[in-house]
């Protein structure tokens, strides 16, 4: 299950280090007892506006594919990048496929614990769309702001 | 009609690209056909039950000739020289070779078409009024925005795993012949007191195994505020929709259990917390894709056309056809022009590589080269001269497109069936073609007027039986094929779900129980009232009367 993290537009194999996990319940149940922890689990029918005050304390949140086709993560990804402005690092784990890579990192995910032995054609899978129409939790430029960007045609 | 830029040409393009290397995967072994099977679904390409069979996709039902002309070289190059349209405006080929697809789609792409999208669990390819831009009854031409979601949709990270698929409708009309209440979304552009144009928008349509009617969450919403709404309405629809059960995970459910209002609060919540993102288009995005669709030069003709007038009374086959298959169009001197794909004993939907040609010559020649694929399984030729009507009838009949049963009881529509879906109890399209054979009299047909007969042949409802006048559903009892009845549907701007009026018949006797249906409307109808109406008005009761007593 290699681990593969993003780098620019790339995604490299990472070192796993060990990681000190709690679930988001745990958590909420009892802060103190897991300050030690590293690592924030959230599964995916749990809203993450429950962790919103405390999400400093974690550099890494870890969010569940339980198969690729239960896409909540996306969702769960956007909102902790966009509406709770998380900057750490935001892992999918489960069944994660190269085929789904490309919209992950759209959402806001940069790391991967991929579930296939295709990990490392992944990165050609990042590249296989040059545009996106719509603006998400990536940098890309919607195409209507290209469009705007362009000269105009003589 | 839109054109694709070099953005728009780049992303299809990679799309196919992007495919071909997944169905070599496929090929070779390296992806488990568990894997491939979404992969192969967001590209249109089912596993039916003779063949693969691939969805293309017809954006808002709009085409030009030389996209038609395209379609039809599909069919006669890797196909058996037809295609099938679809109640969502687009085309089926029931017989491609997977090891062709790419090609397919390369071809396709040509002429800025793909089947992006057509299956899985994503947002499907928009749908409208067939006669957007050309109808007199409309507010503004719709495709405007169909054409702003399809963009907004197309790839759209957040919404590819849904918890099923989901389908977007678009009017801007009164008369709502998109079934705009039987979509996951419909909208219906319409002005309000102060005389801005917004968006009605209804959510949680559907049919299906459990039938709904969409539920209006928002009255009037500024078409600014378009894409942040609907991203808005997905988004809790990906969180809060069920995944646990196939059959529960249609957004009608969501918004059913909980209740409308719970559900327009969690919609609104995240509206509000959304709407000032770089969502929505700046109005000079807007402005791009409306030039596309400027009216095209009308000219400057008189309301009637001596021609037609001429030809009209001399000659009565045309004159039924004027009747029953043209629409006003909103150019005085212009008519919209219906093309059956209905022919008496014919496949609803069916058509040949050379009816095909034949469409998109004549659409080149005297429909401002425009096709339109309507939700009822037609073709349109939106804008033509009033003078030219009789050589298009002519031409028409001459390929056996220009049966004048439009709205009319062999109007039928119908799911593929067990001929070729692996989900069907029952065959659909030979039950539509035996309706169409026993109502073949063209007089009897339009004194009978409007009736709309749609065939399902399983509970999943593809075929429309739940908003059929009269809808007819297959079922399978212990190796049999039964059909049941629903009587009082509709999808139009009137929506209701028919109701079942009672036992299942055999195939033999379900055309007949149509025969019985028709015999007592027409005895018992009041003035220019329809098959509907009337049965609104009287009533179940009386038509189970006529349909199982002295049986």
């Amino acid at each position: 299950m290699p681990l593969l993290k993003l780098f620019g537009s790339d995604l490299v194999p990472a070192l796993e280090e060990p990681l000190q996990e709690v679930s988001l319940e745990d958590w909420c149940d009892n802060p103190q007892a897991h300050a030690d922890a590293t690592a924030l689990v959230i599964e995916n029918d749990i809203g993450v506006e429950h962790i919103a005050e405390d999400l400093s304390s974690f550099g890494i949140i870890i969010l569940m594919f339980p198969t690729f086709k239960d896409g909540r993560a996306y969702s769960q990804a956007r909102l902790l990048r966009e509406r709770f402005g998380y900057t750490g690092e935001i892992r999918a784990r489960g069944d994660v496929l190269r085929d789904q890579a490309l919209f992950m990192v759209r959402c806001g995910f940069d790391a991967f614990e991929f579930a296939g032995d295709d990990a490392f054609a992944a990165s050609t899978a990042l590249a296989e769309l040059s545009f996106a129409y719509q603006p998400a939790s990536d940098r890309a430029e919607p195409v209507w702001r290209r469009r705007l960007d362009r000269p105009a045609a003589a | 009609m839109y054109r694709y830029d070099e953005f728009d040409a780049t992303l299809v393009g990679e799309r196919v690209a992007q495919f071909r290397g997944q169905v070599e995967r496929r090929l070779s072994g390296a992806l488990s056909e568990e894997q491939f099977k979404p992969l192969r679904l967001m590209n249109g390409l089912y596993l039916q039950l003779h063949a693969y069979m691939l969805r293309v996709a017809v954006p808002y039902g709009t085409l030009s000739s030389r996209q038609m002309r395209k379609l039809a070289y599909v069919a006669r190059k890797y196909d058996k020289g037809y295609g099938h349209f679809t109640t969502r405006q687009n085309i089926q080929y029931n017989w491609p070779a997977l090891v062709d697809v790419p090609d397919i789609l390369d071809d396709l792409a040509e002429v800025e078409m793909h089947a992006i999208q057509t299956s899985g669990n994503c947002i499907r390819n928009v749908t409208s009024d067939q006669y957007a831009g050309a109808a007199a009854d409309e507010v503004e031409d719709p495709r405007i925005w169909c054409e702003v979601i399809r963009q907004w949709s197309t790839f759209h990270p957040e919404f590819t795993y849904l918890p099923r698929k989901f389908k977007i409708a678009v009017t801007a009309s009164q008369n709502d012949r998109a079934a705009i209440r039987l979509h996951d979304i419909g909208l219906r552009i319409h002005k309000n007191d102060a005389g801005e144009t917004g968006f009605e928008v209804i959510v949680g349509g559907g049919l299906g195994r459990t039938p709904y009617i969409g539920h209006t969450i928002r009255e009037f919403l500024p078409k600014k505020h378009l894409l942040s709404y609907l991203e808005a309405v997905l988004r809790v629809y990906n969180l809060e929709g069920r995944r646990d059960n196939l059959y529960k995970a249609r957004i009608k459910i969501l918004v059913n259990a909980g209740g409308v209002e719970k559900f327009t609060d969690l919609v609104e919540a995240e509206w509000t917390a959304i709407r000032k993102s770089e969502i929505d288009l700046p109005t000079e995005e807007i402005e791009r894709i409306r030039a596309y669709f400027t009216p095209p030069d009308f000219e400057d003709l008189p309301a009637e056309s001596a021609v037609l007038e001429q030809k009209r009374k001399g000659e009565a086959a045309f004159a039924r056809w004027l009747r029953v298959n043209t629409v006003a169009h909103k150019t005085p001197g212009y008519a919209i022009v219906n093309i059956s794909l209905k022919p008496v004993g014919g496949i609803p939907g069916d058509i040949s590589d050379v009816q095909m040609e034949a469409v998109a010559d004549l659409a080149a020649q005297y429909s401002q080269d425009e096709i339109r694929a309507t939700h009822e399984q037609n073709l349109v030729l939106p804008h033509v001269k009033k003078d030219d009507l009789y050589v298009v009838w002519q031409a028409l009949t001459v390929q056996d497109l220009a049966t004048p049963n439009i709205r009319l009881v062999s109007d039928i529509i119908a799911c593929p069936g067990l001929d070729y879906c692996t989900l069907a109890n029952t065959r659909s399209i030979p039950i539509a073609q035996r309706i169409s054979e026993r109502f073949s009299d063209l007089e009897q047909q339009e004194d009978i007027g409007e009736l709309k007969i749609k065939i399902s042949g399983c509970i999943n409802a593809c075929g429309h039986h739940h908003v059929g006048h009269i809808g007819i559903l297959g079922v399978d009892k212990k190796g049999e094929e039964f059909y049941q009845i629903t009587l009082g549907g509709s999808g139009a701007e009137d929506a209701s779900l028919g109701e079942i009026v009672g036992r299942g018949l055999s195939s033999g006797d379900a055309v007949g129980a149509v025969e019985k249906l028709v015999h007592y409307y027409r005895n018992n109808r009041q003035d220019n009232e329809r098959f509907i109406d009337t049965y609104r008005r009287l009533g179940a009761d009386p038509f189970k009367e006529a349909l199982y007593a002295a049986a």
